[in-house]
């Protein structure tokens, strides 16, 4: 929508060609006679955005949404191993999918409920802790000092590598008996009385939230550095002279300038987070611990290991209207407190 | 800055029908993937190519290519058929198969598990051997009772081939056992506890478990329990997972790191094979797997340091099915039935079971044929595979045939793999735990 908000240029595009000389169908209605049919200005002027917008709508169509409706509609089917080759022939299931997923007295939407339950806590740990500490680097990184490049390149490192690389390096870290996580904590440091499992048990929420962190904080650290170069320097000088200390500064300019920023930035890792699939079945396989089992690969199990391809739809279906509602109320809710404040 | 939500005219209008006609086409490219029923028999269109998605037998993908092309190039001289194969590794196998059966552009000759062989069957998608087909091959004489019991449920065509054979052995250190004052090989669990127990010291264990893996977990649950007289699956089909004798059969199996504490409590996090490194490198003293001569080969393990044994039987005089010690093991070669080169398929299945690839293949792999005819070859005569041969012809027994088995595979062993992480972290693992676990993962079949 961004063409139609900036203001229209001077000339219209397409100013009237007198030496055009195509025959003429028959005057419009209204308008001056010419010699082709010709759109209505304003409706060309409307719709070249659209036109410019059709190749990458189309692209999107055929590779998201696609089969997002193909997932929808797989939804409403009963999509066993009997019927995965025809599988437009699968009986239709009407709701009964949803029903199983949402009974939450019944094991399988138990499950998915605990797996739900997990999957929020440890989408609000890691946001917020990657937020925190990308805040925390690209306000340190705004001092000029000796080194800073390659800090920050440094810094970049774990959003740089491939993930299945970074995280198969954690599983092996991580490892009770011959990890280094465990040769530190419990070896050299004595810490631990005994060795701590870390990819199995309880502990393993705490390993997926330390890795996750570990990958996506580097995204936070590069967005809020690039955005805290556009806050004017004077601003913090005149709150200097002004008697502000370091928190004030930070309260008061910081963070209100970066308020358009973190609304997406949030927004994104909190849809990457809650999503994420990689981080956990690498580190877990397909079978993750109660405490870590995340939606996403709950939801793969409940379709691919167990060949129940409707009911892993439906759950993904109701994961997507999940995300959906989150996100409109996050953007209703941040936007309108942005109008607000202008 | 937005100060005008949209231009001016008749902004109502173009949206909806920006709508519409996204609407309409999404319902048109959904109709379009809806049915992808095809060509549903198979054709033979294109004669002179085949595509052949091997699983990973060998110590890596690159080996496995190094073992069959010269193999697969043979083929190509006697028949002037092209084979293009793909080494497909275990962990995505099964995603691969379904992802081509839904869209009907696979392989046209594949390796299974041969667990999976009675859920694939039911799918419709593998071309079924009916007398005809095997007739093609050379009859189902050529093949063992035992492996072609494996190959897809009762009472209907098999879904595929047996191509290798495999059987749980109770792999043993000799050296460590000389050590102990051990002479021979435990026959009973009782004695297999007391070695365990003299083995376990100086940060040694008399056994090593893969209990973070659940399909190893399924196996030993399934051979457990059939000694405890206990199925999975009654005689129709349905799940029996929390059954007394199956719950003995997992605490049992559970208890020898539980109660027994004759496996590392580190055993319960294990899903990458670290149980075969740990007993070729002298950490643990025994190892319950299937063909694990060239994995402990490849980990430094001389063929001499080490004796194969049959899994112990709780009583040293079982039978029937109390006396099975090991799950009917291996791999099938399957037919995709919508094939464009059936003839061309067919003979490539032909070719792979024949009597001297049987030999060549198997020994390469430390597998076991199951070709009779390649079977009495002195090369299977070595003492290992003796042993797993007795096993797989006397006392083994195929897993449930049943649609539903890798739900048992996953759910019973993701059941098993979280009672060895309570138990690792030293909580106690009794009757009731195990049952509870059992039941909840029942209850996740029925929906």
């Amino acid at each position: 929508m961004t063409a139609l908000d900036t203001p229209h240029p001077p000339h219209p595009p397409h100013p009237p060609h007198p030496g055009d000389a195509a025959p003429a169908d028959g005057p419009e209605p209204g308008r001056r006679s010419r010699p082709r049919p010709r759109l209505p200005a304003r409706l060309r002027r409307a719709g070249l955005p659209y036109l410019l917008l059709l190749p990458a709508l189309l692209l999107e169509l055929l590779v998201h949404l696609v089969p997002m409706a193909v997932g929808i509609v797989m939804s409403f089917k009963e999509l066993t191993q009997q019927y995965i080759r025809t599988w437009g022939d699968a009986p239709w299931a009407g709701l009964a999918n949803f029903r199983v997923a949402v009974d939450f007295d019944a094991p399988v939407g138990e499950a998915l409920l605990r797996s739900f339950g997990v999957t929020c806590a440890f989408t609000v740990l890691s946001v917020g802790l990657a937020w925190v500490v990308g805040m925390a680097a690209a306000v340190l990184m705004q001092e000029n000092f000796r080194g800073r490049g390659l800090l920050r390149a440094l810094f970049l490192v774990p959003y740089a590598l491939p993930v299945y690389a970074a995280v198969i390096t954690w599983s092996f870290m991580l490892q009770r008996d011959n990890g280094l996580v465990n040769h530190v904590l419990h070896e050299q440091l004595g810490l631990t009385d005994s060795p701590t499992f870390w990819l199995i048990g309880d502990n393993s929420f705490v390993s997926l939230v330390v890795v996750s962190v570990w990958r996506t904080w580097p995204f936070a650290f590069l967005i809020l550095m690039a955005a805290l170069q556009n806050i004017p320097r004077e601003l913090y000088e005149a709150a200097q002279v002004d008697g502000a200390g370091i928190r004030q500064q930070l309260r008061r300019i910081t963070l209100p300038s970066l308020r358009p920023v973190n609304q997406v930035l949030v927004l994104v890792l909190f849809l990457w987070t809650f999503n994420d699939f990689n981080v956990p079945y690498l580190l877990f396989g397909k079978a993750p611990p109660e405490s870590a089992d995340l939606i996403s690969l709950h939801i793969y199990q409940s379709s691919f290991a167990t060949w129940d391809f409707g009911a892993g739809s439906a759950m993904s279906v109701l994961l997507l209207l999940f995300l959906l509602v989150v996100t409109a109320g996050y953007l209703l809710v941040t936007g309108r407190g942005r109008k607000h404040d202008g | 800055m937005r100060a005008r939500r949209s231009a001016p005219g008749r902004p109502a209008l173009r949206r909806t029908a920006a709508v519409a006609a996204v609407c309409a086409l999404s319902m048109a490219a959904t109709a379009c993937g809806g049915g992808t029923s095809t060509s549903d028999e198979g054709s033979n269109e294109k004669p002179k190519e085949l595509t052949y998605w091997a699983s990973n037998q060998g110590s890596s993908l690159e080996h496995d290519k190094k073992v069959l092309t010269p193999e697969l190039e043979k083929f190509e001289k006697e028949t002037g058929i092209r084979v293009k194969l793909e080494v497909v590794p275990w962990d995505s196998l099964l995603d691969r198969i379904l992802a081509a059966t839904s869209s009907g552009q696979g392989p046209d000759v594949l390796n299974i598990g041969n667990t999976w062989s009675a859920s694939l069957q039911a799918t419709g998608a593998l071309l079924p051997w009916d007398a005809k087909n095997l007739e093609r091959i050379g009859g189902e004489d050529r093949f063992t009772p035992a492996a072609l019991a494996a190959a897809g449920a009762k009472g209907k065509p098999p879904a595929a081939v047996p191509l290798y054979s495999l059987a749980y052995g109770l792999y043993y250190n000799k050296q460590m056992f000389r050590d102990a004052g051990i002479d021979e090989p435990p026959a009973t669990w009782d004695e297999f506890v007391d070695v365990g127990r003299k083995l376990t010291r100086d940060g040694r264990h008399g056994l090593a478990v893969e209990g973070g893996n659940p399909v190893e977990n399924a196996h030993h649950a399934f051979v457990f329990g059939k000694q405890h007289g206990a199925d999975f699956f009654d005689s129709s089909g349905k799940p029996t997972f929390d059954g007394p004798g199956n719950v003995a059969a997992v605490k049992q199996y559970v208890d020898l790191l539980a109660s027994d504490g004759i496996a590392a409590e580190g055993n319960a996090e294990y899903g990458k094979n670290e149980s075969v490194r740990d007993f070729a490198t002298g950490k643990a003293g025994m190892l319950l797997w299937q063909a694990a001569a060239s994995s402990l080969k490849s980990h430094g393990m001389k063929p001499d340091e080490y004796g194969v044994a049959p899994v112990p039987t709780r009583d040293a005089d079982a039978t029937g099915d109390r006396a099975v010690n090991s799950m009917v093991a291996g791999i099938n070669l399957a037919v995709f039935k919508n094939t464009d080169n059936l003839d061309g398929a067919l003979e490539f299945v032909k070719f792979m079971t024949s009597d001297e690839e049987q030999k060549t293949l198997n020994g390469t792999y430390g597998a076991i044929p199951p070709v009779v005819a390649a079977q009495q070859d002195a090369a299977f005569e070595t003492p290992d595979l003796k042993v797993l041969r007795e096993v797989l012809t006397n006392s083994s027994a195929p897993l449930p045939q049943v649609p539903d088995e890798s739900k048992f595979e996953t759910l019973v062993g993701t059941a098993m793999k979280e009672l060895f992480a309570e138990a690792a972290s030293g909580r106690k693992v009794g009757t009731g735990a195990v049952r509870d676990r059992l039941t909840e993962a029942q209850q996740q079949m029925q929906k």
